[in-house]
């Protein structure tokens, strides 16, 4: 089932089975404005920051528990999958940095590209992709966003404005400016976030990219995703200045807790206004993973457990938003149960249908090589051959 | 696994079996693990064959100065274990060798640096960020200061971003600067080739881009006995060298290795099976496929030599030339794409050299013109049945 940022009550209620009667209680005043103070202010860099105080509506809210909460469930049930080797590949999970996904779809359009690196699952899902979609990929299925040739790091879609995910480290940033400046190009009022972890942050394409875009006045919000580990590696062990929302120099930033996704929802609007105007921005979002950086990392050579345990109380970005619906009363804890059991059910369909996708057909290694009709044609036995293909 | 089909895999295991009491035991190299099934292209079986005896009697006379007393002890480790040893012997004997990259600090990815910094400490041991271009431009700096700089890539394929530094940075410094510069104790390790399961950023060979580079070395070593030797070698080898380590070796490679510090000539090929029929040429992991081959070929009365060329630029020509001359015929097989491959380049060599000898075409078994697939690696790897279809051919031809 499609996971969707819907905003409409019908589309909502479409996907709170469980919690309908409840809800067609409550929805004459879904839609009216909710005022909710960010956890903590933000800071700006050569900016003056928005205002702590977020707008939001009840049905916001809902939306964003349960599109996170199936974020969740679903990069648990892929750890899992990855464990039973039906995964194979690479892969890096999302959990915990929830928020960011979801936060920014709210504040954005379609229209508005995202781009980002090899932790991509959730941002995918955020920007419309479906269960099927990615657990499909996530096991090389015919069914995936890529069909089955992509992987873990490489989910796309394009209809929903999502550039994909890549594979090497920073890589991906100058391809935002790229897509920032066909943007500006076109005179379409649309801008491009791309996100990079604290990592790339010290890569130096990064720095090449933000000059280009600062220089040509790109629409272009460079996210930097901090969950404060570059792989196995703390940030202050490999950044001297770990305020990456001040490294862009004289690109203005702003420090954002990512795990609060109405601070999230507030920065990226106010960064769109303010990039389409002016230019790139730097958000850096605050947050943190709780897994370990790929399956082969169990997370906890680098950091202690009381700090993972730490951050799930304190900051864990769906039992804020859960708070917030206990507290103006928008919804009951069992209602947001039953809410995480539909999510459970649904990666569980998704996977048991993902698992009777096929393989995609062998002769599809050779597709998409080059265009086809154009460039070269592999023949005889193995395959092994080639011939130029002129068109 | 039971002995009789030990036997099978040839004697260079054999060799090494015959030190082993225990046969059965899982840890043997000879368990060749069996992958990849789904696809068509056969069973791709992954084993490796040991370094011979000789291997060890060529060892160089400053070599062999250095054993000291001990050079009788040695033990059974896997490749990465080697790989540890050797930079630890690096860290010890050179007190201006260093260590570095990608979360080195803690072991690594695939635990090759591990112990290495509690036991030299933070200063010579230590994490870079994540920024290959920028991992290799300090190496060399530092090496360029007459420092040992040993830079970790943490997959080849994210070697690409520190491409031009190796390029144009490390490979020029001595000849554009008229021999007042070098950076010849620079040497980058990095994993490479397929695992299994690795998609398309993590299973990638990318050797024969530094073979167009005249001024670096290229080595891939086969085994962890191979590989100790090999990169103690490179690491003091006054030129900068890429040290191309076969990932899906790390732990499935088991063999006797010495403890003591030991180097293997570079530029030096070895004729790790001698045969009559058809000289086989390959380097690091696929050599495990290719003696494969040759042992399900000499069921078919077909005798091939195989030759492990280890350092591909400069490379061993002499060796190959003198073998193709006995055999006649010749086949190269590597896991890069075949279009552009260092294969090709020691086909034309070949022919050049025994044109009128060849009783057939130079035959490549390489992986395809493709990206380095994911769910399709099986069909895309130069398997056993790949290799042995075109000995037969090459024979038969």
């Amino acid at each position: 089932m499609a996971l969707s940022t819907h905003r409409t009550t019908t589309a909502l209620l479409r996907h709170l089975t469980p919690a309908i009667s409840y809800l067609r209680h409550i929805s004459t005043d879904s839609t009216s404005t909710i005022t909710v103070e960010t956890s903590v202010p933000f800071t700006g860099h050569k900016i003056e920051p928005p205002s702590r105080s977020v707008d939001t509506t009840a049905q916001e809210l809902m939306s964003f528990f349960r599109d996170m909460a199936l974020m969740r469930r679903m990069e648990i049930a892929a750890d899992s999958l990855y464990k039973a080797k039906l995964i194979r590949g690479f892969c890096h999970l999302y959990d915990g940095q929830e928020a960011v996904a979801v936060g920014m779809e709210a504040a954005i359009t379609r229209k508005d590209c995202i781009i980002t690196a090899y932790r991509d699952h959730c941002i995918f899902l955020g920007r419309g992709g479906t269960l099927l979609e990615s657990f499909s990929e996530l096991m090389g299925r015919k069914d995936g966003c890529s069909k089955g040739k992509g992987g873990s790091m490489h989910f796309y879609k394009k209809e929903g404005g999502f550039y994909g995910g890549h594979g090497i480290v920073g890589a991906q940033i100058p391809l935002g400016c790229g897509l920032a400046f066909a943007q500006k190009y076109k005179n379409d009022e649309n801008v491009t976030f791309t996100l990079y972890g604290d990592g790339a942050a010290n890569q130096g394409q990064l720095f090449e990219a933000l000059n280009m875009a600062a220089l040509w006045d790109l629409p272009a919000i460079l996210v930097c995703e901090n969950n404060h580990y570059g792989m196995g590696t703390a940030e202050w062990r490999a950044a001297k200045s770990p305020a990456y929302y001040k490294r862009g120099d004289y690109v203005p930033g702003l420090k954002v807790d990512g795990m609060d996704a109405l601070a999230v929802k507030q920065a990226c609007r106010f960064a769109k206004e303010h990039a389409l105007k002016n230019g790139p921005i730097i958000l850096e979002m605050d947050t943190y993973r709780y897994h370990g950086h790929s399956m082969s990392d169990p997370g906890s050579t680098y950091r202690t457990r009381d700090e993972i345990s730490g951050v799930r109380q304190e900051r864990d970005p769906i039992e804020r938003v859960r708070k917030l619906l206990l507290a103006y009363d928008i919804a009951n804890e069992k209602e947001l149960k039953d809410i995480e059991k539909e999510a459970r059910k649904q990666v569980d369909e998704a996977i048991a249908k993902a698992k009777e996708s096929p393989l995609p057909e062998p002769s599809e290694l050779f597709t998409n090589v080059y265009v086809k009709g154009y460039g070269v044609e592999s023949f005889g036995a193995d395959r092994k051959e080639i011939r130029a293909a002129l068109p | 696994m039971a002995d009789g089909s030990l036997r099978k895999i040839g004697r260079f295991c054999l060799i090494f079996c015959k030190q082993k009491k225990n046969r059965t035991e899982g840890g043997c190299v000879c368990t060749a693990t069996k992958i990849g099934r789904r696809g068509s292209g056969g069973g791709r079986e992954r084993g490796f064959s040991t370094t011979t005896a000789t291997t060890e009697e060529k060892r160089s006379p400053q070599q062999q100065h250095s054993q000291g007393n001990d050079n009788k002890k040695s033990s059974n480790i896997n490749l990465f274990t080697a790989i540890n040893q050797a930079l630890r012997i690096a860290l010890e004997t050179d007190p201006r060798a260093y260590v570095f990259g990608e979360d080195v600090s803690f072991g690594g990815v695939f635990r090759c640096t591990t112990g290495l910094a509690d036991q030299f400490g933070k200063n010579r041991v230590f994490n870079t960020p994540l920024c290959e271009q920028g991992i290799v431009g300090f190496g060399i700096g530092l090496a360029a200061m007459g420092n040992r700089a040993i830079a970790e890539i943490q997959f080849a394929d994210y070697i690409f971003p520190a491409f031009d530094q190796i390029v144009n940075e490390a490979a020029k410094f001595r000849y554009r600067s008229g021999n007042q510069f070098n950076c010849g104790g620079l040497t980058i390790r990095a994993p490479y080739g397929a695992v299994g399961h690795g998609g398309h950023y993590h299973s990638q060979s990318p050797e024969a881009f530094f073979c167009h580079v005249p001024g670096i070395k290229v080595v891939v070593p086969r085994s962890p006995q191979q590989a100790k030797g090999l990169l103690l070698s490179c690491i003091r080898d006054p030129n900068p060298v890429v040290f191309f380590e076969p990932k899906w070796l790390y732990r499935l490679a088991v063999e006797e290795v010495p403890e003591n510090d030991y180097m293997l000539p570079l530029s030096q090929a070895e004729v790790i099976r001698e045969g009559a029929d058809i000289t086989l040429v390959g380097w690091g992991a696929q050599l495990a496929i290719m003696e494969q081959a040759c042992v399900d070929a000499e069921k078919d009365g077909i005798s091939c030599e195989l030759i492990d060329l280890k350092t591909l630029i400069p490379w061993d020509k002499d060796t190959v030339v003198a073998s193709v001359r006995k055999t006649g015929r010749l086949l190269i097989s590597h896991e890069a794409p075949i279009t552009g491959g260092f294969g090709a380049e020691i086909s034309a060599s070949i022919v050049e050299r025994c044109f009128l000898r060849l009783e057939a075409p130079v035959t490549r078994v390489c992986g395809l013109d493709t990206p380095f697939p994911l769910v399709f690696e099986p069909f895309y790897l130069p398997t056993k049945n790949k290799v042995l279809d075109a000995i037969k051919s090459t024979v038969n031809y």
